[in-house]
C-alpha cells in the first residue's frame, strides 16, 4: 500500500467535524427545526398504572375550534416493537392500560393552548385493575395477567448450564452465595424527546426528523404501523442530544406523531416534556441477582450459579435482549470453566424499560464481581491477584460460544494498579477512607442485528466528484458519540488526503445507505470497516488515473497527501486536482460503495438465545474507585478514579477518552444516587431534581488510559470504548465503601442513608457479639 | 395581559408586544428563533437554557420576559465575532468539552459569566459556578480541561 498522511487521519486527537455548530449554537435539534406552521401535536396519557378501557369519547375535543386531528388505540391496531417476535405495544393503548402516562389520545391542534384544552376534553372510562411493582406481586399464582399470553407475568426465562457447574463447586476451597439489588435507573440524555412529522397528502409521502439513535428501525416501524409503503416515508435526523440506550427503538410519541401528521395531513411538531421524557424511559431495569461462586485458595474461578429477576415494565421493548445479554456477558471476561444462568424477565406496571449504556452487563458485573472481591478478602488475597488468577488466553472461544480475539485487561490492571498506588495503599488507609477495584467488558457491535435481514452489518457508500470532495454517505447515526468525525478519519487515512476534503452525509433515508444505528458500540468497528472498504475501493480510481498521468504501473505509484508521485523518482508528482480529473473521463462521478459482514462463526453458539453477546471484538477495562465516607452523615465523596480501557487501536483518542470518562461517570451515578421511584404506580422521580445525577460538584477526576490491544478484525484494530467502561465502577465503589466503613452494601445506589443503617447495623451487631446473653434476652422480649 | 417590551438581545434592541406571562426562553426560541438556547427540564432543573442577562448568568426557562425588559440579555450566538469562535467556544471545541452538544450553550455561558466576574478562578471556582448545568455525556472532565484552556490555565503552569 502506498504511503498516507498523519494529520486527520486515524491516530490524531480530532475535535468532533460537527463540533464547531455546537459551540456556536448553531446545530439544530429535532426542536430547533422550523415549526413552518406546524401543528401542536400532544398526548393524552393514562392516570392509571392497571386499567380495562371501557370507554373513550373524542366528540368534544374533536368539535373545538383548532383541533384538526384526534386519535386514539382505534386508529391503529398494528402493534410495534425492537424485537420482531416480541411485539406487544401499540402508540396508543389498545383495550388497556399498563402503566401510568401509557399514551391513550393524541391530538393535533393550531397551537399548544387549544391542544391542552382537546386533551381536557376527551372523556375516558376506566375499570381499575390491580398493579404491580415488585417481581413477587406481578408473578403470584393469582396475579392479573398484562399480557394474556403470558402467565406468570413472566416474558422471557432463561436457563443455560455451560460446563459441569456442580463439579465445579466441588472442586472449590470457598463457596458463598449472595444476593445484590440495583435499584432501575434511566439515561437522562439532556435533550428532551421530540419528533416533526411532515405529511404530504397529495403524494401520500412522510417526512419524518426525531431523535432516534436508530432512524432505520423508526423508518420500519412508522412504515409498519401507519400501513404505508416504506418508500413513501422519509427520515432525516437532525443533531441529537444523547441517548445512552433510551433511543435504541422506536419509541410510542415517534409513532403517535406520525399518525397525527397524516390524520391531520400537514406537519406535526411534537416536543415532550422533561416529565414525559422521563415517562418514555426504556431504563435499566431493577434487578435483583443471586449469585453463588466457587474460588480455589488461590483465587481461580471453579464455577459460577447466577440467577437474575428483571423487573422489565410493562412491554417487551428489548427485555428478551437484556435478560439473555446478563446471562451470556457472564462469560468472555476471565476463564471460567462452569456457568449456570437463570434469568427472569418479568412484567410490571411501569414504563416498558429498554436498553442502557452497557446492556444487560452492569447489574450482573456488579453482583459477580463485588461477590468475587468480597470472597478475595475472605481468602486473604489481593482484588487484583484473584483477577489475574483468571485471565484469558486469547483468542479463544467461551463455554457459551462467544470468540475472545484480543483481550487488554492485563496490562489495563496493571496500569490501574500502578497508578492508583494500590499496593502501597490498600488496607493502610485512615479510617472512613477506601480503595476499590471493578472489572468490565462488552461487545463491540451486536453481531447478529435484532432485524435479520441478510443484509450486511453495515454499508457506506462513498462518491468523488468534479470538485474534489469526497463526500461519504453513512447510516451511522452521531449522537455526539463522535460517530460522523471516525468515518472522516478512517477515509481521510486511507486516501491519504487532507480532511478537509472529506466531508460526511449522515442519516438521511434518501440520501445514505441503510445502517443499523448507533447501539450496541457497533459503530466504530462495523461502520468503521465499511468505510475502510469503501475507501480502498475509490482509492484505486485515484492511483489508476495517477499512474495514467505518470505513464506508470499502479504500483508504482505512491501518494503523498494532495500529490502523486511515482516512486523512488525525484520528479514532479500529480497534483490531486489533476488526478480527478483523469479519474473523471469517461465516466464522471464515481461512487464506490464498502460493507461490512460479521462471519458465522462470531454469531455465538448454537443454544437458543446464544446470538446475544456474541460480537467480534469484546473491550476490556479496569477501574479503581478511592472513596471517603462520613460515618455520621453517611456523605460519600469520590475523591478519585483510575480507568484503564481496552479501546484496541483508538481511531480518536480524544474521543475516545471522552467516550470512557462518560461511561464511567454514569456508572458513578448509578452506583452513588440515581433510582427511579414510584408510588403507587406514579413516578416520583420524573424531574432532574427528584432524579438527581452527579453534577460538576459531585464528581471526581477520571485518570484515564487508553490499552491498544490490536483487535485482528477492527477496523486498523480498534474496538468499542463507550460502554465496556461503565460496569466496574459500581463493584468498584462498593468496595472502596466497604474498607473505609467496614461493612458491606449490596443494593445500589449506595446512598448516605444506606450507609448510615449499614454502619447502625454493624455496631449493634458488634453489641450483640460481645454481650450475647443480655442481647439476647432483649430480642425475645422485643 | 400584554406589554410592550423594550430587551436588548445580543446588542441589538427590540421593542415587542407580548403576553406576560412570556418566558424569555420562548421569547428567545420562538419570537426571535435564536434556537441555540436549549430547554432540557420543565423549569430550573438542568441549565441548558442559561443566558446573561446583564452579564450575570440566568436560567431562561424560569425567567418571565417581563422582568428582564430593559436589560442586555447574551445567548450563545453572541459569542462568535465575524464568524470566530470565542475562546471558550474553541476551547469547548478542541478539547471536547462538548459532546452531543445540548448542554453547550448554557454550559459556555456559565463559563462567560464565570470568567467576567473571575477571570482566574481556581477549580473549586469552576466546579461551582457550573453546578447548576448537568452534562450527561463527559462525566465534566473535559469541560473542566477546556475551561481551564481557556483562561490559559495550562500555560501559566508551566
Amino acid at each position: 500500500m502506498s504511503t498516507v498522511r498523519k494529520s486527520g487521519g486515524v491516530g490524531v486527537r480530532t475535535p468532533l467535524i460537527d463540533g464547531q455548530e455546537k459551540v456556536r449554537g448553531a446545530a439544530r435539534y429535532t426542536a430547533d427545526l422550523p415549526p413552518d406552521g406546524a401543528l401542536v401535536g400532544r398526548i393524552l396519557r393514562s392516570p392509571r398504572p392497571h386499567a380495562e378501557i371501557l370507554s373513550i369519547d373524542l366528540s368534544a375535543a374533536r368539535a373545538l375550534p383548532g383541533v384538526v386531528a384526534v386519535l386514539c388505540g382505534e386508529d391503529c391496531a398494528t402493534p410495534y416493537g425492537i424485537i420482531p417476535i416480541a411485539q406487544n405495544e401499540f402508540p396508543l393503548a389498545r383495550g388497556k392500560v399498563r402503566y401510568m402516562g401509557e399514551p391513550v389520545a393524541a391530538v393535533a391542534a393550531v397551537d399548544e393552548a387549544t391542544a391542552e384544552k382537546a386533551l381536557e376534553l376527551i372523556r375516558l372510562e376506566l375499570r381499575e385493575l390491580p398493579s404491580y411493582v415488585t417481581a413477587a406481586e406481578a408473578r403470584s399464582p393469582d396475579a392479573v395477567r398484562l399480557h394474556d399470553d403470558k402467565p406468570g407475568n413472566l416474558e422471557r426465562e432463561v436457563d443455560d448450564e455451560f460446563g459441569d457447574v456442580e463439579a465445579g463447586f466441588e472442586a472449590a476451597d470457598l463457596v458463598r452465595e449472595k444476593t445484590f439489588y440495583c435499584d432501575e435507573v434511566t439515561h437522562v440524555h439532556i435533550e428532551p424527546h421530540a419528533a416533526v412529522a411532515d405529511y404530504d397528502v397529495l403524494r401520500d409521502h412522510l417526512t419524518f426528523q426525531s431523535v432516534s439513535q436508530v432512524p432505520y428501525y423508526v423508518h420500519l416501524m412508522l412504515a409498519q404501523c401507519l400501513g404505508m409503503d416504506s418508500s413513501r416515508i422519509r427520515i432525516i435526523k437532525p443533531f441529537i442530544g444523547g441517548g445512552f440506550g433510551a433511543r435504541t427503538e422506536t419509541l410510542n410519541f415517534e409513532l403517535v406523531c406520525g399518525l397525527l401528521a397524516r390524520a391531520a395531513g400537514g406537519r406535526v411538531r411534537m416536543i415532550l416534556s422533561r416529565e414525559e421524557t422521563f415517562l418514555t424511559h426504556r431504563g435499566r431495569p431493577a434487578a435483583e441477582t443471586r449469585i453463588r461462586m466457587g474460588l480455589t485458595r488461590e483465587g481461580k474461578i471453579t464455577a459460577v450459579d447466577a440467577e437474575m429477576t428483571q423487573l422489565g415494565g410493562a412491554y417487551g421493548g428489548y427485555g428478551i435482549v437484556t435478560i439473555l445479554y446478563s446471562g451470556a456477558l457472564l462469560n468472555a471476561i476471565y476463564d471460567i470453566p462452569a456457568v449456570r444462568y437463570q434469568g427472569f424477565r418479568v412484567y410490571t406496571n411501569t414504563p416498558p424499560c429498554g436498553a442502557m449504556r452497557g446492556h444487560g452487563t452492569v447489574d450482573m458485573r456488579y453482583a459477580f464481581e463485588a461477590l468475587l472481591n468480597q470472597m478475595a478478602q475472605e481468602l486473604g488475597l489481593d482484588a487484583f491477584a484473584v483477577r489475574r488468577a483468571n485471565l484469558l488466553c486469547v483468542p479463544m472461544e467461551t463455554i457459551n460460544g462467544l470468540q475472545v480475539t484480543s483481550y487488554g485487561l492485563p496490562e489495563a490492571l496493571d496500569w490501574v494498579e500502578s497508578q492508583s498506588r494500590w499496593a502501597e495503599r490498600r488496607g493502610k488507609l485512615p479510617k472512613g477512607r477506601g480503595l476499590g477495584l471493578g472489572c468490565s467488558h462488552f461487545v463491540s457491535g451486536a453481531a447478529k442485528p435484532v432485524q435479520w435481514t441478510g443484509q450486511p452489518d453495515a454499508t457506506v457508500t462513498m462518491r468523488l466528484d468534479f470538485d474534489g470532495n469526497i463526500t461519504v454517505f453513512t447510516g451511522a447515526t452521531e449522537i455526539g458519540q463522535g460517530s460522523s468525525t471516525v468515518v472522516a478519519q478512517v477515509a481521510t487515512e486511507v486516501l491519504g488526503l487532507d480532511h478537509s476534503r472529506v466531508r460526511v452525509v449522515a442519516n438521511d433515508s434518501a440520501l445514505t445507505p441503510k445502517d443499523n444505528g448507533s447501539y450496541s458500540s457497533r459503530v466504530t468497528y462495523m461502520v468503521g470497516n465499511a468505510t475502510l472498504a469503501a475507501a480502498e475501493k475509490l482509492k484505486q480510481h485515484l492511483l489508476a488515473a495517477a499512474a495514467r498521468k505518470l505513464d506508470c504501473e499502479v504500483a508504482q505509484v505512491e501518494c503523498h497527501g494532495e500529490e502523486y508521485r511515482l516512486a523512488d523518482s525525484a520528479a514532479a508528482g500529480v497534483a490531486f486536482g489533476e488526478v480527478v480529473k483523469e479519474a473523471l473521463i469517461g465516466q464522471g462521478s464515481i461512487t464506490e460503495k464498502g460493507a461490512f459482514i460479521v462471519p458465522r462463526k462470531f454469531q455465538g453458539g448454537k443454544h437458543r438465545g446464544a446470538a446475544v453477546g456474541s460480537t467480534m471484538g469484546f473491550s476490556y477495562a479496569a477501574t479503581v474507585v478511592e472513596v471517603s465516607v462520613d460515618e455520621a452523615t453517611g456523605e460519600i465523596t469520590v475523591e478519585d478514579v483510575w480507568v484503564s480501557h481496552d479501546t484496541g487501536y483508538a481511531i480518536n483518542p480524544l474521543a475516545v477518552e471522552g467516550q470512557i470518562q462518560g461511561a464511567v461517570w454514569m456508572g458513578m451515578g448509578q452506583a452513588m444516587m440515581e433510582s427511579t421511584n414510584y408510588r403507587d404506580g406514579l413516578p416520583m422521580h420524573a424531574n432532574m431534581l427528584d432524579y438527581r445525577i452527579p453534577t460538576m460538584l459531585d464528581s471526581p477526576p477520571i485518570h484515564t488510559h487508553i490499552v491498544e490491544s490490536i483487535d485482528p478484525n477492527g477496523p486498523f484494530g480498534a474496538k468499542e470504548a463507550s460502554e465496556g467502561g461503565i460496569a466496574g465502577f459500581m463493584p468498584a465503589f462498593a468496595q472502596a465503601v466497604s474498607e473505609a466503613i467496614g461493612v458491606d452494601i449490596d443494593n445500589t445506589p449506595i446512598t448516605p442513608d444506606r450507609i448510615v443503617d449499614a454502619v447502625k447495623q454493624a455496631q449493634r451487631l458488634a453489641r450483640l457479639k460481645k454481650r450475647p446473653q443480655r442481647e439476647k434476652q432483649t430480642e425475645v422480649a422485643e | 395581559m400584554s406589554s410592550i417590551i423594550n430587551i436588548t438581545v445580543n446588542r441589538k434592541p427590540h421593542e415587542h408586544l407580548l403576553p406576560d406571562s412570556t418566558l424569555l426562553i420562548d421569547y428567545l426560541r420562538d419570537t426571535l428563533r435564536l434556537t441555540g438556547t436549549k430547554q432540557g427540564c420543565d423549569g430550573g432543573e438542568c441549565g441548558a437554557c442559561t443566558v446573561l442577562v446583564d452579564g450575570r448568568p440566568m436560567p431562561a426557562c424560569i425567567t418571565l420576559l417581563k422582568s428582564v425588559a430593559g436589560c442586555h440579555i447574551e445567548t450563545i450566538e453572541s459569542l462568535a465575532t465575524q464568524g470566530r469562535m470565542s475562546r471558550l467556544q474553541r476551547a469547548f471545541h478542541e478539547n471536547l468539552g462538548t459532546q452531543c452538544g445540548f448542554c453547550t450553550p448554557g454550559m459556555i455561558m456559565s463559563a462567560e459569566g464565570l470568567l467576567r466576574r473571575n477571570p482566574q478562578p481556581d477549580e473549586m471556582e469552576i466546579r461551582q459556578a457550573l453546578s447548576g448545568n448537568i452534562c450527561r455525556c463527559t462525566g465534566y472532565v473535559k469541560i473542566l480541561e477546556s475551561v481551564n484552556a481557556a483562561i490559559g490555565a495550562d500555560e501559566e503552569a508551566r
